[in-house]
């Protein structure tokens, strides 16, 4: 199967136009010893049908959240994806577009990058959201080459209750842009203030996790006050859909707020393609990396909106540029839009809640069905880490022959917490799901 | 139109979610939020129509042509876009243990061996989120593999052509090189003799497009190879113009050690307004043990994800990669299979013909025949009537297609940069050649028209200038400054790229 249009008399025509005698004489510029001179080794051309059939077979080989009850979690959440997200985004005009390069085509995804930016600003506190980053890893690294160019400091914090993906990321970033990176380790779940203001002393920024990647509520407005007080940018990597409950970041001092934002309005899909959010104060504005959508008027004054700033990017600055970002995530943050405009603040609110009580009522059960949590003192949010007894690896395995994966074991991130699983609860799980998972781990 | 802030009645809402039979869990006073946040309060129907009608106001490949340079903008299938929603694919968790993953690993697998075989090189990564990344992640090896050879602290510069993408030199600042810059020769090549200069021991590598953005095949590819391996240097393709050569030429035949493939243009992930997209990288045998981890891997008729790798850059996005824009590029991979050839020489076919078409009428700074995609100017239309690029542009929305990429390779004064893409129709072609020979004369009979372009859009030219000095970058709520305040003045443009 091609998506070709052309016919026999279309190419002919065509290579008469051109002045060619073949096809193969448009090619001359291409040196004779680079010319591939075989056939490629691709397995044949599927038609639609026996390509949907492939990839169906492909996608049967996956066990998927609707035929296993799941309690993943770790970064990626099963939350509820309403159907109006699908609907908005199979509009070709926004699935087929690119980047909104001639404002006049583009209203329509220009305006709505911009109702995306108020509402990340509007959750997090900030001033201003660049349109997305490509997930919540990449712009923790972002964040850092901001970090370090508006303090001069090259040294970056990271608490090692932050998710280790992001932790990965930065420290593979961190030698091209000339950083070190220090972690500070976390104690019984949580991050102490007093080691981030030791830690932060010469750093750029501080970024810490909250709720962190074990689920805890951190002190985030102290660790934040360590942070400033050193002289370091505080940055909050936070979840969009626990600021409907939890305190914006912008309330509690911090300079960043990123985060992954899988969460609101996108499916798991093995891990993507899903957005990352990048907010700021205002003093960061020209330093933000990536587009960014501001409001003017036309010629007769009339409202509209275009890609600005753009003297930050690539495209004009080169190598000055503040990051090398072109292709981001639009689609996935329109997702994002839809789905918090769906919730609406009450919603919002709502999500966050029914996350966090199911989540204690399932901690609860395995208390009552022999289990310890393992940082017991921390109050938790839609995620929790418990002490299985044994290898947590042992009990995912066990319990999935029962049909529940039970969540993610800690040991391979943590090395002491090969026994510690941590079991994601969201607002999709219900009472008698619970049950079943404490059935699942108990009876392993 | 209104903001979908400016629509909200308060109380209103669109979902409801169920209420769980279990009790409220506390948040510490001191963690609370205090004000809710200003989300919009509307009803579901409101909201559909909102964005349908936002959908209205945008122009993508479904509404029409859409000969963006650089841009690969073909045609989106939509039998993808209903693979990619199969619960297999859609729900599954990176985390999901491997027995219950081999269907995505297998698939993931077979798009690193497509893409392997495609650019002519040893091994792939599949993790890098888009072209840019993946050139940093490109520079990134290149600094593990000399560090490796002792030879990290020596090796410093990077050497791009003055036709490369802004993502190139970007990507040298942040991988913490240098940057030397080559010049373009008469005919459209890299100029040889001034690259012999710039390059010697203290060279990592050369980060270059071929065909470059000029759309021309670099007549001189082997020797340019050759400077760089002869010094001991690496070489980086920049694979955002890989459609002009599927079963044509082979980046590692060409020479080149790194490739990055932009998943997003050759192989039809819809681009969704700025992304997402994907950019795997496929290297030489002896850069992959520096490939980020995992590295999914094939052992007898199992998949599995190798985390295993002493000597990896580490990672550089979360799991394994934007796993839907696999899936779709992998169903376009095995819809063409060795076909592959045919897209590209049809692809080089159109743009070859609107080439033919068109250079009488604009100027051609480089007169050879074109790959994929040519670059024309209209330096000659501003010059004697005053019509620049970007009125050629803003006048051929009037006829009903998405301007080409303007002002942009840098080294062409006024340049409208077109690529039409292999799924095009003979008709449509000649529909928009026939636009732009129109708007030729019509900038010598009736040039206030295209100044006055575009016309029956939502909006007219808008004051780039005046966004940039405000900054107006969300919506103020009563707050909210009127973007009108001063007194309206003629819009101003940047003259920067717009597109690629």
């Amino acid at each position: 199967m091609s998506y070709l249009s052309l016919t026999e008399r279309d190419r002919e025509e065509m290579l008469a136009a051109i002045g060619v005698a073949s096809v193969e004489e448009l090619f001359r510029d291409v040196p004779r010893g680079v010319r591939f001179d075989r056939e490629l080794a691709l397995e044949p051309p599927l038609g639609e049908q026996e390509l949907s059939r492939h990839l169906e077979d492909l996608a049967a080989r996956n066990i998927d959240t609707s035929r296993e009850l799941s309690f993943l979690g770790a970064g990626i959440y099963d939350h509820y994806v309403p159907a109006i997200v699908d609907a908005v985004l199979q509009r070709g005009e926004f699935l087929t577009a690119y980047t909104p390069y001639q404002p006049e085509l583009s209203q329509g995804v220009l305006q709505a990058i911009f109702e995306y930016q108020t509402a990340i600003c509007e959750l997090t506190g900030m001033d201003v959201s660049n349109a997305s980053g490509y997930d919540g890893t990449t712009v923790a690294a972002d964040a850092c080459f901001v970090a370090k160019h508006a303090t001069g400091r090259a040294k970056v914090v990271v608490t090692e209750a932050t998710n280790p993906q992001v932790r990965q990321v930065v420290k593979t970033y961190a030698p091209g842009f000339g950083l070190e990176v220090v972690e500070v380790p976390h104690r019984g779940g949580a991050t102490s203030a007093d080691d981030v203001r030791e830690a932060a002393a010469d750093a750029a920024c501080v970024i810490f996790q909250h709720p962190n990647f074990f689920g805890c509520l951190e002190p985030a407005p102290d660790l934040a006050a360590a942070a400033g007080g050193a002289g370091a940018i505080p940055v909050a990597h936070v979840d969009l859909l626990s600021l409907g409950v939890l305190e914006a970041p912008g309330a509690y001092g911090c300079g960043m707020a990123i985060g992954e934002g899988q969460s609101a309005g996108n499916y798991q899909s093995f891990a993507g393609p899903h957005y990352g959010f990048l907010a700021a104060r205002n003093e960061f504005i020209r330093r933000m990396p990536g587009r960014i959508v501001g409001e003017t008027v036309d010629a007769v004054g009339e409202r509209g909106y275009v890609l600005t700033l753009q003297t930050r990017e690539q495209h004009i600055r080169r190598e000055k540029a503040t990051s090398n970002i072109t292709t981001n995530q639009t689609l996935l943050a329109l997702a994002g839009l839809v789905h918090l405009s769906w919730l609406g603040p009450a919603g919002l609110r709502e999500v966050g809640e029914a996350c966090m009580a199911l989540a204690e009522h399932a901690k609860r059960r395995l208390v009552d069905a022999g289990f310890e949590p393992a940082f017991p003192e921390q109050t938790t949010f839609k995620e929790f880490a418990v002490r299985v007894g044994r290898g947590a690896s042992d009990a995912v395995r066990d319990a999935r022959a029962k049909g529940v994966h039970p969540g993610y074991a800690l040991g391979r991130d943590y090395p002491g917490l090969d026994d510690v699983l941590l079991v994601a609860v969201t607002e999709r799980r219900s009472t008698t799901d619970i049950d079943r998972l404490a059935d699942a781990l108990a009876h392993a | 139109m209104k903001l979908i802030f400016e629509k909200s009645q308060p109380g209103r809402r669109g979902g409801e979610l169920p209420k769980p039979d279990v009790p409220a869990a506390e948040v510490p006073e001191e963690l609370r939020r205090k004000a809710p946040p200003r989300l919009p309060e509307l009803a579901e129907p409101e909201i559909l129509r909102h964005f349908t009608e936002l959908s209205t106001r945008n122009f993508g490949i479904d509404t029409g042509f859409y000969p963006l340079g650089s841009c690969t903008m073909k045609y989106n299938p939509r039998v993808n876009e209903r693979l990619v929603m199969l619960p297999g694919f859609r729900d599954l968790h990176p985390h999901q243990d491997e027995d219950g993953s081999q269907g995505a690993l297998e698939l993931m697998w077979r798009l690193q061996e497509a893409l392997i075989e495609i650019s002519g090189l040893h091994a792939c990564s599949l993790q890098p989120a888009a072209g840019s990344q993946g050139e940093l992640t490109g520079l990134m090896l290149m600094r593990a593999y000399f560090a490796d050879r002792g030879e990290g602290e020596r090796r410093d510069t990077i050497v791009t052509a003055d036709t490369a993408h802004g993502t190139n030199p970007a990507s040298v600042t942040m991988a913490g090189y240098k940057l030397a810059k080559v010049q373009t020769d008469a005919r459209g090549n890299v100029d040889v003799a001034h690259l012999r200069e710039l390059v010697d021991e203290r060279t990592a590598g050369l980060m270059l497009t071929n065909p470059s953005t000029l759309g021309l095949f670099d007549e001189h590819i082997e020797e340019v190879a050759a400077i760089f391996h002869d010094v001991g240097a690496l070489l980086y393709y920049d694979g955002a113009n890989l459609n002009a050569v599927c079963g044509i030429s082979r980046p590692g035949d060409m020479g080149f050690d790194i490739v990055h493939i932009n998943l997003h243009k050759t192989f039809s992930q819809p681009h969704g307004g700025g992304g997402p997209g994907g950019g795997p990288i496929v290297v030489r045998d002896k850069l992959e043990q520096f490939l980020p981890v995992p590295a999914v891997a094939k052992e007898g008729d199992r998949f599995r994800l190798d985390f295993d790798r002493p000597k990896s850059i580490g990672k550089v996005r979360g799991y394994t990669g934007p796993f839907g824009v696999f899936v779709r590029s992998y169903a376009y991979i095995r819809s063409y299979g060795p076909r592959l050839r045919e897209m590209s020489e049809t692809a080089v076919l159109n743009a070859n013909y609107l080439l033919a078409r068109l250079k009488d009428a604009y100027d051609l700074p480089f007169d050879r025949l074109c790959m994929h995609e040519f670059v024309l100017s209209a330096r000659t239309l501003k010059r004697e009537h005053g019509v620049s690029a970007t009125d050629v542009a803003k006048r051929l929305m009037d006829y009903g297609f998405h301007p080409p990429t303007i002002y942009f390779p840098l080294i062409v004064a006024e340049a409208l940069m077109i690529e039409p893409t292999e799924t095009e129709a003979k008709e449509t072609l000649d529909a928009f050649a026939d636009a732009m020979l129109a708007i030729a004369r019509e900038a010598i009979d009736a040039p206030e028209a295209i100044k006055e372009a575009p016309h029956g859009r939502p909006v007219q030219r808008l004051d780039e200038v005046r966004a940039a000095k405000r900054a107006i970058v969300k919506y103020g709520f009563e707050d909210h400054p009127d973007a009108d305040a001063e007194p309206a003045a003629e819009p101003r443009q940047l003259e920067a790229q717009k597109g690629a």
